[in-house]
């Protein structure tokens, strides 16, 4: 569904990425802050070009932003001046849907994310965990085949972002979305990827890409479980320390 | 206790004046006391003078605020949203910026003569810049990830415009709004006094070649008034546009 060959970022940012992500599948970035993997979601969001390589989702060349990938970012970037069904209806209204069906759809997914009572809120009155739930919600509105979050979860509490996990994987077995999905979460990965994706530090690449062959919901007590954390606790130290060790001979 | 605290300091120092005329001290015609003023003021408001000047006050500055504001917002839009158009366009506005209004009363009488055109001139320029910097300000400084994520949810650039940038700048283009029409109010007085003959501005003055002061006093009573409660109204529809916003 995403395939990324030789995407170079000017600027150091990203170095010859390659990576396939399947259809239907949930995949994760993980890295140490800084190492590009954001960068990466933007290129395949169409938010920011790739100097070099190919980037193509669908089988389509990504050169601009659209509503077939559906972007929920880390700072919920809800639009203050509009209600929750209103911004749950913003891609729906730009789409020129007739307004009986968008009233029908926005009502639906407050009720899937239990928003109902907040449907003529205002983002600001509403709690961090429950911007992400309307823009979680937004994102839907368009049922867009791809999935793209960038560290969604990171600025919530640890029980909402628990709680908000185990709703996009919800989401994920009922519609089954191909989702690509940035955190420098080490558990949070193991609970919600199919594969997690390593990334080198500055410029960023892929340093190795571990699958996580677990049944979901998955238990973090579980020896595999505990395994797979040990290991992708090596591999994300080994290159926070290489980059602490670069900003310091800088 | 608020509404006290609140009007002790002007009571105080209406019964001071007051008193400072009434011991003779002062020529009534230099300065007449408050209680002569508030019966001019009667006397000017129940003849219909009153009445019909502010209200020709009052619609040269919709008439100037329209034009003037009118020009500005799609300007501003346009320059806040097209970087290439804000470079080609901010450097006349920068220069002709610093120029008060004023300033431009012996040039407008030249082009427009006398009356009305001049007047409508001096305010919708008066009022122009205000409204076309905060303008320009609110757009370029609406978060970029609005715009990405408005795209990334598939906006046209026109729901762009409505939906996101003009939204997202209107608390700025509000702020404008406002000092735009204070701008507004300073110059249809000035402009009454020299190119009009009719209007609180035009009243004074003749007012002044009465030696009747009380009458100017009335008049500038009036204008303060009139600001006064334009401005509440302002600052009401303010509060109600920007309901969606943070108060902290």
């Amino acid at each position: 569904m995403i395939e990324l060959r030789g995407v170079r970022v000017a600027f150091g940012a990203l170095d010859a990425v390659d990576l396939d992500v399947g259809k239907g599948e949930l995949v994760c970035l993980l890295g140490p802050s800084g190492c590009g993997k954001s960068t990466l979601l933007n290129v395949v969001a169409g938010f920011v070009p790739a100097s070099q390589g190919s980037v193509r989702v669908a089988g389509a060349n990504v050169t601009k932003p659209g509503p077939e990938r559906a972007v929920v970012f880390q700072e919920y970037a809800l639009f203050p001046w509009l209600t929750v069904e209103q911004n749950v209806a913003f891609g729906l209204r730009a789409r020129a849907t007739p307004a009986a069906d968008i009233a029908a759809r926005v009502a639906a997914l407050l009720e899937t994310m239990s928003l109902r009572d907040f449907a003529k809120s205002w983002p600001k009155d509403l709690s961090g965990g429950m911007r992400q739930r309307v823009a979680l919600a937004r994102a839907l509105a368009l049922d867009a085949p791809v999935l793209l979050m960038d560290e969604p979860f990171g600025a919530l509490d640890a029980l909402t972002r628990r709680n908000l996990q185990d709703e996009l994987l919800r989401i994920f077995v009922e519609r089954r979305p191909t989702i690509l999905f940035v955190t420098h979460g080490i558990e949070e990965s193991l609970h919600l990827a199919d594969r997690v994706v390593v990334m080198t530090s500055r410029p960023g690449s892929v340093k190795r890409i571990v699958p996580v062959p677990l049944a979901r919901p998955r238990d973090p007590t579980s020896a595999e479980f505990v395994a797979l954390q040990a290991r992708l606790t090596t591999l994300v130290m080994e290159e926070q320390a290489r980059h602490v060790r670069e900003e310091l001979r800088r | 206790m608020k509404f006290a605290r609140a009007v002790a300091l002007p009571l105080v120092c209406l019964v001071v004046w007051e008193i400072v005329c009434r011991t003779g001290r002062v020529s009534p015609a230099v300065l007449p006391a408050p209680s002569r003023v508030a019966r001019k003021w009667i006397e000017y408001l129940v003849s219909g003078e009153l009445p019909r000047d502010a209200i020709s006050s009052l619609s040269r500055i919709a008439v100037g605020f329209l034009i003037g504001g009118g020009l500005a917002l799609p300007l501003g839009l346009w320059m806040g949203a097209r970087p290439h158009v804000y470079e080609a366009v901010n450097p006349i506005v920068q220069l002709l910026r610093p120029i008060p209004p004023i300033a431009f009363i012996p040039l407008s009488i030249l082009w427009f003569g006398l009356g009305n055109p001049p007047a409508f001139f001096l305010i919708s320029l008066g009022a122009f810049f205000p409204v076309l910097l905060n303008t320009v300000a609110g757009v370029r400084g609406v978060d970029s990830i609005y715009l990405r994520a408005a795209r990334s949810l598939g906006a046209s650039e026109g729901a762009l415009f409505r939906r996101v940038l003009l939204p997202g700048a209107l608390p700025q283009i509000l702020a404008g709004i406002r000092v735009g029409i204070g701008v507004a109010f300073i110059v249809v007085i000035v402009a009454e006094m020299i190119a009009v003959n009719e209007g609180l501005g035009y009243r004074i003055l003749e007012a002044r070649e009465f030696f009747w002061s009380d009458k100017i006093l009335a008049g500038m009573i009036t204008i303060g008034l009139l600001g006064l409660c334009i401005d509440a109204g302002v600052s009401r529809l303010n509060a109600r546009l920007l309901r969606w916003q943070r108060h902290d």
